[in-house]
């Protein structure tokens, strides 16, 4: 495998008996990289990355995330990368400090390692005043600033997050983005799935699904060119109609 | 190792978080066993009956001394003909009428023969039986001192002894189905609750997705409540104990190891429930109809096996409680040891692995 590229995907395919869900996909991701992955609902995007986290077994095609193979080393795949799912990820009746607790613990981090990562962490998304509060009384968008950061505890080399930003509010994702660049900027590659269409714009590469394919796959910049409209949005909704 | 205990950590907040499972968890048995011991019960006490005495002679007068004199019965009235007794009953004061025929004493003497008409109200039929068990047996003693007396050879006189459980007291009986039940409630109910929650959250799929090998999750859950269980275990026996004085004839060693597996056997039925069902309320509709019901009316508990139609008694077999309640009342009640009961034991080991083992496959299907 070549070290520039983090995710190299070929013809990648899963069948739910007669159903293709994903249809041989095929795509690189390198280091450090914002790559959008993008499709309607029932596209095959949940189920395309299910099999890259290593939680789902590929029908046929490969698959190396992070150096290792998904058929054959997909627990050394769950150790080097960070995971936030669109239904939310943090345990509602623990604390801030003790959800990053758990979550340091599981990852294997020292309790040395743990603290220090917590102070960290409180510090930077200024949650000192709430740490010990339970976080389900906290409001929608700092759980999901806190649960992407959790996702980041064990330093992965990868994380994927999926719809993290739906149901908040602008501002609050406009400042989930800033931490995405900011991550991406240390040398994570963000392997990131949206609806929001204004979202695609922010990565620096945009593939988009349709019916199990991969129909487009190239920078924001280069997509609009190609299908001659002015965002995303319109790219969308060009490929949807096809 | 560490993963793990950071797991098991989490758990425990989560379980001392919720009120209302916390009340479940520990309330329960003992209301449970409270219930079961202190208000449902065979036994009678002071049950007031009438008599009827057409003699009125020194025989029958010490019969019906010996009568009040127990403490089961209390005459509440004399009555003086026989169309009374339908009167009586039905004001509902009285539960039994003793009727003695006329010239008790002397048909006893001359004919070596006399009756006493027992005639009780069998709206309740479980009281009317003991009354009419206690009254014969009042009978057959006063019967047998007569007899030391005047010597008559050749009499059989059958002698009823109860053994195990001589007192007949019922909570001895109910007991062992309490503790039962509220193992497998507890084992089985709370895990698959609880492992459904972490799938309905969404939070499983994170577990996933961890480095946590999927039956490091499941073993996770468990492991908190095998702690719980055997707690409320102990905490059942010392009730059943102290308060009623419930014999343990048997090993405490024992009666704890097999308490222990059938903790582990309803575990693994928590596990496979959660294998099958998506969201908290399915697995509770599971646990309460699927375990419950059947714990209560197929396991012994509350009907005897023996006496249920045939293909009932084929089905009870399949019930993890019912062994388990012939283990408990062997090892409490009748105090025998592993050799007595190593089939029962083997039973529900055996069914243990079943459950385990189906689940790890249900498991990995909904994985692929």
């Amino acid at each position: 495998m070549d070290t520039e590229n983090v995710i190299i995907v070929e013809k990648l395919t899963k069948m739910f008996g007669d159903f293709t869900a994903v249809n041989a996909i095929t795509f690189k991701v390198k280091k450090g990289e914002i790559f959008g992955f993008l499709g309607a609902n029932g596209a095959g995007k949940t189920t395309a990355m299910k099999m890259l986290i290593g939680i789902s077994n590929p029908t046929s095609g490969e698959a190396n995330v992070a150096g290792f193979d998904v058929y054959t080393d997909p627990e050394d795949i769950k150790k080097n990368i960070g995971y936030m799912s669109q239904k939310f990820a943090l345990y509602n009746d623990l604390t801030v400090k003790e959800n990053i607790t758990f979550f340091g613990g599981i990852y294997g981090l020292s309790r040395t390692k743990i603290k220090e990562k917590r102070k960290k962490l409180i510090n930077d998304l200024g949650l000192q005043e709430v740490s010990n509060q339970l976080v389900g009384s906290l409001p929608l968008g700092w759980k999901q600033k806190i649960s992407f950061s959790v996702s980041l505890l064990h330093e992965p080399k990868i994380v994927f997050l999926d719809e993290p930003t739906g149901g908040v509010d602008p501002i609050t994702r406009r400042q989930f983005w800033e931490m995405i660049y900011q991550t991406a900027n240390n040398g994570t590659t963000i392997f990131v799935t949206t609806h929001y269409m204004d979202e695609a714009e922010y990565c620096d590469r945009v593939s988009i699904m349709v019916d199990g394919k991969i129909e487009a796959l190239d920078t924001p910049k280069n997509l609009k060119k190609q299908f001659n409209v002015e965002s995303m949005n319109d790219v969308f909704l060009k490929l949807a109609r096809e | 190792m560490k993963r793990f205990t950071a797991f098991i950590r989490k758990e425990f907040y989560h379980i001392f978080r919720d009120k209302r499972s916390l009340f479940i968890l520990f309330g329960m048995p003992i209301a449970q066993i409270m219930l079961f011991g202190f208000a449902i019960t065979n036994e009678i006490n002071n049950v007031d009956i009438a008599i009827l005495d057409y003699s009125k002679d020194a025989t029958t007068k010490e019969i019906i001394n010996k009568i009040s004199a127990s403490k089961y019965f209390s005459i509440n009235q004399f009555l003086e003909h026989k169309t009374e007794i339908e009167s009586e009953f039905k004001k509902g004061e009285i539960k039994a009428v003793l009727t003695f025929e006329k010239d008790f004493s002397k048909n006893l003497i001359k004919e070596n023969h006399a009756t006493i008409q027992i005639i009780t109200d069998a709206t309740d039929p479980n009281t009317a039986n003991t009354i009419s068990n206690f009254t014969n047996s009042i009978l057959q003693k006063y019967q047998q001192e007569l007899n030391k007396d005047i010597k008559i050879s050749y009499q059989i006189v059958p002698q009823a002894r109860m053994i195990y459980n001589a007192e007949l007291k019922s909570v001895f009986m109910f007991v062992p189905g309490v503790m039962t039940i509220i193992l497998m409630l507890v084992s089985a109910m709370m895990t698959s609750i609880s492992i459904t929650r972490e799938k309905e959250m969404g939070t499983m799929e994170i577990l996933l997705v961890s480095p946590l090998k999927p039956f490091q999750v499941i073993i996770g859950k468990v492991v908190p409540y095998i702690f719980l269980s055997i707690i409320n275990a102990i905490v059942i026996i010392i009730l059943s104990i102290f308060i009623f004085k419930m014999p343990v004839q048997g090993s405490l060693f024992l009666l704890g190891a097999e308490s222990v597996l059938f903790i582990i056997t309803s575990l693994s039925l928590g596990i496979l429930i959660s294998t099958m069902s998506a969201t908290q309320q399915t697995a509770m509709m599971i646990s309460l109809m699927g375990l419950m019901l059947p714990v209560i009316i197929l396991s012994g508990f509350i009907f005897p096996i023996s006496s249920m139609p045939t293909p009932l008694q084929v089905i009870s077999n399949v019930i993890p409680a019912k062994w388990f309640i012939i283990i408990l009342k062997a090892i409490m009640l009748k105090g025998v040891g592993i050799t007595f009961i190593w089939k029962e034991t083997l039973i529900l080991i055996g069914m243990t692995i079943f459950f385990i083992g189906l689940s790890v496959k249900k498991y990995k299907i909904r994985l692929e």
